[in-house]
């Protein structure tokens, strides 16, 4: 891209929309990384300092980032590294080691990785030898020889740092506190997570030697910010090769921001969360609407998009059920109503269906037993009804007890949208008392 | 209408080659498709598929996989039963064998990315790659840590990779309790009856007219389109009941126009069908024979009716009793089984909502004492209880035709659960010559 720098070049209209997907698909895909974060500067500038004493100055220091999903902490600390390695004598001096509790998940993975990225001599091509105890004590011989003048500093970055405290002991929580107190190797150990109570997840002694500096990302967002968020994420950076056909995108975007159904759009989404991923999540099924002979961003293809996002799911299920278990579906309703959420059987449920049926003198739903049963567990193979207890080899399959997990509204909004639903099966439903 | 599927990304003609395999499909696979984006670009980093059964999910995708020729690995999880083997699987099918070699013995999440880094470092993704897990909801009962890393993997692999999950539960049973990173959800519709009858139609006999077998799938979905909406199974039972319904054709009975007529002999032969292949009560085989001996349907005996089972003669009044005792409450014992028993008020005992009728809530567990004393009370003679007679209660257990309820002691005081139905007890009593319905209190 930076190649054709050259102004006034005017490329086909297909290749400007492959190369507006290719960006916006990896702003929103791939969380590429923006030049500077945004709403987060006092953070950063905390953690900018804190990392610069330590692979400056060799300080030992330990940090953690907490806030909820999709706050932006990976990026924040993605950043900071960014901006850190950009001056020389950070990036000769600093040792990176980066783990995830979602992989590493107990110490002996945990150590191996350490040992392989840190390249140490029992490290041969890429296998890691010795036993656990063999290892901790060599990484931690590695670590204690060196000190504060000569060793050069490594930065521990331990995403999803919750799951860290789970391992057997905390020992390697404790071990990486431990040297950072202690005066050995500098190190600093920067972790994140979304549990505000990780604290309280730490032993004692692993607390105690943690330096308690939290850096929080509550975001504070308000309504106008969040759609200038938007704006910044749809439109194209200046160095796109046709500038004509950027200025076009960025000006429709920017209607696109000032129209009032849009707003209305965002408005709920910005109710619901504020996080980046579901925002991407709605933009990035806007961009898939656009292409070459649609050009550009409507808001109805907003409106589509939070549509699809907002949707239903159980909502979306009951819509294809059969008439038989639509109807199975409503005597528990019925049951739940009437027994007040009391848990209920096939039995029951195929009783109360029974009465229907007697009342409506057609006998167009009279099924055989078995056939009510088989549509009975293809409703607890989607999950719509539970077991209470899971001894299911115990009882017979017809009395065991069951929950339904749906809700009125949902059963009488699915029955509106059900296609070609019999009146008589609608009028029981409506019936409350039947 | 195969002009839907459209993508500057790919070749005109594999695209519509894919759409002629797509029948009513269209808008999910284009939908799908322009997430995909062009090979060479980025795509969200998970996609989680849901829809009802047979409702193309697989189909769709695997299409669009192999039509389109993309780098996939397509993993099923029912045959995973190890993370081992689906990390192994999807370094195959993307670096061939000699990646999937080097996977240690039980290889962890951390293993995997390793070698996938590893590798794709050498042989970066030119294409997105993706990963296709069918029946996605076993996910759940395997490692915590796997469904929140799949969800995330092109993140931890830094490759352009994409997780494409199916499942038929929805994806709020799936979150787990520490949140994780939202898929992108798609819900693949059920297909509206038109849209059924315009799939079963296509696999038609190629001897007869298109309008022939397109009234017969008609006849078939106005009796079982209320039961069940699944193609699979529709298709199954097409394919099974045709022969019968072509049979006055070969005889020379009726003509093809004669719908009516055709309708008459078919309709009470599909209902018994519903009664029988499709509960699997007898077997397609069996079935398909029993058409062409012109059997009477039916005559042959299903699965459910070799439920009778020969047992002794005091095991069948150990069972009785068993029944007597799980479904009849105990204050009414004194009333049914003693002779000379004290005043009981009428009105008193038969007082009964449905409420409480056992035959809705299930069988009630009661004690060891309690059931030798209505079987010494049902049978005739005189027992002596001797180790036999206490050796066929636990046989009973073992045949599961009894269930002890507490585990905790084995000699004192057991208790049980009488677990065989009103039928079967009606059918073992009349070989006894016991009128078992004269003592249950539900049919008083």
């Amino acid at each position: 891209m930076s190649k054709r720098k050259v102004k006034d070049v005017h490329l086909p209209i297909g290749e400007c929309i492959n190369q507006v997907h290719q960006i916006l698909r990896e702003r929103f895909c791939h969380q590429r990384l923006p030049d500077k974060p945004e709403g987060v500067e006092a953070q950063h500038k905390h953690l900018v300092e804190l990392l610069k004493r330590t692979a400056v100055h060799g300080e030992s220091n330990s940090a953690l980032i907490i806030g909820p999903r999709g706050a932006g902490k990976t990026m924040l600390l993605k950043c900071v590294l960014k901006e850190l390695l950009e001056e020389k004598e950070v990036q000769k001096n600093l040792l990176q080691v980066n783990l995830n509790g979602l992989l590493q998940t107990d110490d002996r993975i945990a150590l191996k990785e350490i040992t392989r990225q840190l390249q140490l001599e029992n490290v041969v091509g890429d296998k890691v030898f010795g036993s656990f105890a063999e290892n901790l004590s060599f990484l931690l011989e590695a670590l204690k020889k060196g000190d504060r003048s000569s060793s050069r500093p490594v930065l521990f970055v331990l995403d999803e740092f919750d799951l860290f405290a789970h391992h057997k002991n905390q020992t390697l929580l404790y071990n990486l506190f431990d040297v950072s107190q202690s005066a050995q190797a500098p190190i600093a150990v920067v972790g994140t997570t979304c549990r505000l109570d990780v604290l309280e997840l730490l032993e004692k002694r692993v607390k105690s030697r943690f330096s308690h500096r939290q850096i929080h990302l509550l975001s504070s967002l308000t309504f106008a910010q969040y759609l200038e968020r938007v704006r910044t994420q749809l439109s194209l950076p200046t160095d796109f090769p046709d500038s004509k056909f950027a200025q076009e995108w960025n000006a429709g975007i920017e209607s696109l921001c000032e129209d009032k159904s849009v707003q209305d759009v965002l408005q709920r989404h910005f109710n619901s969360s504020k996080d980046f991923c579901s925002l991407h999540m709605l933009l990035m099924l806007c961009l898939s609407r656009v292409s070459v002979a649609k050009p550009t961003i409507k808001p109805a293809d907003l409106q589509e998009a939070s549509r699809l996002c907002l949707v239903d799911a159980k909502a979306n299920m009951l819509h294809g059920l059969s008439i038989l278990e639509l109807c199975l579906i409503i005597a528990m309703k019925h049951l739940n109503d009437v027994y007040e959420g009391e848990p209920f059987n096939l039995q029951m449920v195929h009783n109360e269906f029974k009465k229907f049926l007697q009342r409506k003198s057609n006998s167009m739903y009279n099924f055989e037993q078995p056939v009510v049963m088989k549509a009975f567990e293809h409703l607890q193979q989607l999950e719509l009804i539970r077991p209470v207890d899971c001894s299911s080899a115990k009882n017979q399959r017809e009395y065991q007890l069951m929950r339904l997990m749906l809700d009125h509204s949902q059963i009488m909004e699915a029955l509106q949208k059900y296609p070609q639903c019999p009146t008589d099966v609608k009028q029981w439903a409506m019936s409350a008392f039947a | 209408m195969t002009g839907l599927l459209q993508h500057p990304g790919y070749e005109e003609e594999r695209l519509q080659r894919a759409a002629e395999q797509l029948p009513s499909r269209e808008v999910q696979a284009g939908m799908l498709l322009s997430l995909m984006g062009q090979p060479q670009h980025y795509c969200y980093p998970s996609v989680f598929i849901y829809g009802h059964r047979a409702s193309g999910k697989s189909h769709v995708v695997n299409i669009l996989m192999k039509e389109l020729e993309l780098p996939h690995a397509t993993v099923s999880c029912v045959e995973c039963v190890s993370v081992a083997l689906l990390f192994e699987q999807v370094l195959l099918s993307f670096f061939g064998c000699e990646a999937a070699s080097l996977l240690p013995r039980s290889p962890s999440l951390s293993d995997f990315v390793r070698i996938y880094r590893q590798y794709s470092s050498w042989s970066p993704a030119k294409q997105t790659r993706y990963i296709v897990m069918e029946k996605a909801e076993l996910l759940r009962d395997s490692d915590a840590n796997l469904l929140p890393a799949l969800l995330r993997l092109q993140e931890l692999v830094e490759d352009n990779i994409t997780v494409i999950l199916l499942s038929e539960i929805v994806w709020d049973q799936f979150r787990p309790n520490s949140g994780c990173f939202e898929p992108l959800l798609l819900h693949f519709p059920d297909y509206s009856k038109g849209e059924l009858q315009q799939i079963l139609s296509q696999d038609r006999n190629p001897s007869y007219s298109a309008e022939f077998y397109s009234s017969y799938i008609n006849i078939l979905l106005g009796v079982f389109y209320s039961v069940c909406r699944d193609l699979r199974e529709l298709r199954h039972l097409a394919a099974l009941n045709f022969s019968k319904f072509c049979e006055p054709l070969a005889a020379g009975k009726v003509k093809e126009t004669d719908t009516h007529k055709l309708w008459k002999n078919i309709e009470p032969h599909l209902k018994k069908a519903m009664q029988t292949v499709y509960l699997r009560e007898v077997s397609s085989l069996q079935w398909e024979q029993m058409q062409q001996t012109e059997d009477e349907t039916g005559a042959l005996r299903g699965l459910s009716a070799h439920t009778h089972v020969e047992l002794p003669y005091y095991s069948k009044y150990l069972l009785i009793a068993a029944y007597l005792a799980s479904y009849n409450p105990a204050r009414t014992d004194k009333r049914f089984f003693l002779k000379h028993h004290g005043k009981i008020r009428k009105t008193n005992f038969l007082k009964k909502n449905e409420k409480t009728s056992n035959h809705l809530l299930g069988p009630k567990p009661f004690p060891l004492d309690r059931l030798l004393a209505i079987f010494y009370s049902v049978v005739d003679s005189r027992v002596a209880p001797t180790a036999s007679i206490f050796s066929q209660i636990s046989s009973l257990v073992t045949l599961q035709l009894l269930v002890q309820v507490s585990h905790d002691d084995q000699l004192d005081a057991p208790k049980y659960k009488c677990a065989v139905s009103l039928d079967f007890i009606c059918a073992i009593s009349r070989t006894v010559n016991f009128d078992i319905v004269k003592y249950l209190y539900d049919f008083l």
